[in-house]
């Protein structure tokens, strides 16, 4: 018995050394503690969630039945489905007059994440700087540190909508700055930029000759104004590779699957990474791609207007608690500040999860700037909505009670 | 997106909705909703609210049945003064004019078997302008009017995901 304790120490002593000096230097996400607790707990209602509450339409759900049916189940090329490709190349001449080539400048990824780590490890050299505007998804600065190279946040506030500026990016700028990271609408503000907010941004990245990568995932899901590519920008189709997938804008969270598009040179070097490590995104969930692009805008446009609504349901609901909501016109966030009721945003939404059973992920996981907001998804029903708002009134009334 | 025609797709899916929450959705005020309402209402856009009901739940519930006629038309009125004769039974559900081997096709609601094919075979075969009629029974409802009623979808999620 004493023996084998003895071994299993050592064994957990030597297991810990095993893992890179890089990996540890990393700390795990601030996401999972609230996980295990909302799993622990019976009742809780979901706003932590950051995929959509719709299941796939039914017909992306039957071209994968086909599909199946039909044999495909092997490889594809490693750049993904030409057919897919040349859909996707379509979809930008059309809707942003955009002309990227399908055989050179289209990578299909496995989700936006893969493709993101891809592109950071085909521009990156060791100790090159990434500026990454924040508060920001969980991925982007461990894809960076994983990369070689050394993630440089630039916070954003409330007090500009969470927009990033110029301003703080040339800040931020040094010899060693590689690239700039930006997602608009945005993971976990919901803030979006106009053209004229990205064209001051591009300014920046001309002017220092920077790489922009930037995640789009959420670009169908504008409320208020139109999404601007940021390659549609003077001159930025060579700078930029850019991000989109069918996750959120045609429910495919779980199906995985995204793209990249870019210059031949950065999607060249991002299919080398992808070709040894991933060969190619799986061939069901590229096929059931293509039926999205062909037939899926209006069932995708219904989903669009039903976040829409639940937007302003949620924001006036906050804003009517006495959390201070701004109306973030993308993605689907809202991002309240506590500060007014005195917690940290750990304090309140451990509390809330634990006193009302609803669960939502403080803002600081996103980073420093994050922190006095919480970040509430309402990709949930309506009714859930409304419950938890119900739910979270009580509770910030019973902390003014106390103070 | 226009405002009535967003109240319009709240509405259809939601009969008993507050003004109130109308607005919340839609960011508007409640009198705003109120008198888009109304007008619709008004204009006839909005027809009527209903349920729908699984009457398979329900004992004593319903027995439906299609029935497709061919009339022989009428010189000046073409197949309306038919359609609307047909119409005026409380026990017909609906009434369509269809392309295909019929010329109308009806949904008659009763309360047995027996009484639908009886109110069929004297009530609408007997018609100077029907030459024939096809009755087909409704076994089962899987799906009504865009609600499944067969069964539900339970497609998990994790309860945090970034």
């Amino acid at each position: 018995m004493k023996q084998s304790t003895q071994n299993v120490s050592r064994l957990l002593h030597k297991r810990q050394t095993r893992v890179s000096d890089t990996v540890q230097s990393v700390p795990p996400s601030g996401i999972r503690k609230f996980f295990d607790l909302a799993n622990e707990l019976e009742g809780v209602i979901s706003l932590g969630v950051g995929e959509p509450d719709f299941v796939t339409p039914w017909h992306i759900r039957e071209s994968c039945i086909h599909a199946l049916e039909q044999g495909h189940t092997s490889y594809t090329s490693n750049q993904g489905l030409p057919e897919l490709r040349e859909e996707i190349a379509d979809t930008f001449r059309r809707d942003h007059s955009l002309h990227y080539d399908p055989n050179e400048e289209i990578l299909i990824t496995t989700g936006v994440s893969e493709g993101i780590d891809l592109a950071m490890r085909a521009i990156l050299n060791r100790g090159d700087e990434v500026i990454i505007s924040e508060p920001c998804y969980v991925s982007y600065v461990p894809t960076v540190i994983f990369s070689g190279g050394v993630p440089v946040t630039v916070a954003t506030g409330i007090e500009n909508d969470f927009k990033v500026t110029a301003e703080r990016i040339e800040d931020a700028v040094t010899e060693k700055t590689r690239a700039i990271m930006i997602n608009y609408p945005n993971n976990p503000t919901g803030a979006t930029m106009g053209k004229k907010d990205l064209e001051e941004i591009a300014d920046v990245a001309t002017e220092y000759d920077l790489i922009v990568i930037s995640d789009e995932i959420y670009d169908k899901l504008t409320y208020d104004g139109k999404h601007t590519c940021f390659s549609s920008l003077n001159g930025m189709i060579t700078n930029t590779v850019l991000f989109n997938g069918f996750s959120k804008s045609h429910a495919m969270t779980g199906l995985r699957v995204g793209y990249a598009l870019g210059s031949s040179d950065i999607i060249g070097a991002m299919t080398k990474i992808h070709q040894y490590s991933m060969l190619c995104a799986p061939i069901i969930s590229q096929m059931a791609a293509i039926d999205a692009l062909r037939n899926g805008r209006e069932e995708m446009e219904r989903m669009v207007r039903e976040y829409d609504r639940r937007r302003h349901l949620i924001i006036s609901g906050f804003n009517k608690i006495g959390l201070d909501c701004f109306w973030g016109k993308g993605a689907f966030y809202a991002f309240p500040s506590i500060v007014s009721t005195g917690l940290t945003a750990d304090e309140f939404a451990e509390r809330l999860m634990l006193e009302k059973r609803v669960a939502v992920v403080p803002g600081n996981v996103f980073g420093d700037s994050g922190s006095g907001f919480l970040r509430c998804s309402y990709a949930a029903s309506r009714d859930d909505i409304k419950e938890a708002l119900l739910r979270i009134g009580e509770f910030v009334e019973s902390i003014a009670g106390i103070a | 997106m226009d405002l009535a025609q967003n109240i319009l797709e709240i509405i259809e899916n939601d009969p008993k909705i507050d003004i109130s929450e109308i607005a919340a959705l839609t960011g508007r005020l409640d009198e705003e909703i109120r008198d888009c309402v109304c007008q619709l209402e008004g204009d006839g856009t909005i027809r009527k609210y209903k349920t729908i009901i699984d009457w398979d739940r329900v004992d004593n519930g319903f027995v439906y049945a299609i029935i497709e006629i061919k009339v022989s038309l009428e010189r000046e009125t073409g197949y309306n003064v038919v359609a609307d004769r047909i119409s005026k039974f409380p026990e017909v559900r609906s009434v369509r004019l269809i392309s295909g081997d019929h010329d109308i096709s009806l949904t008659v609601r009763g309360k047995s078997m027996k009484q639908v094919a009886f109110f069929v075979a004297e009530k609408i075969a007997t018609l100077p302008q029907v030459r024939s009629t096809a009755t087909h029974f409704v076994l089962k409802t899987y799906k009504e009017d865009g609600v499944i009623l067969h069964e539900t979808e339970h497609a998990e999620r994790l309860p945090i995901v970034a």
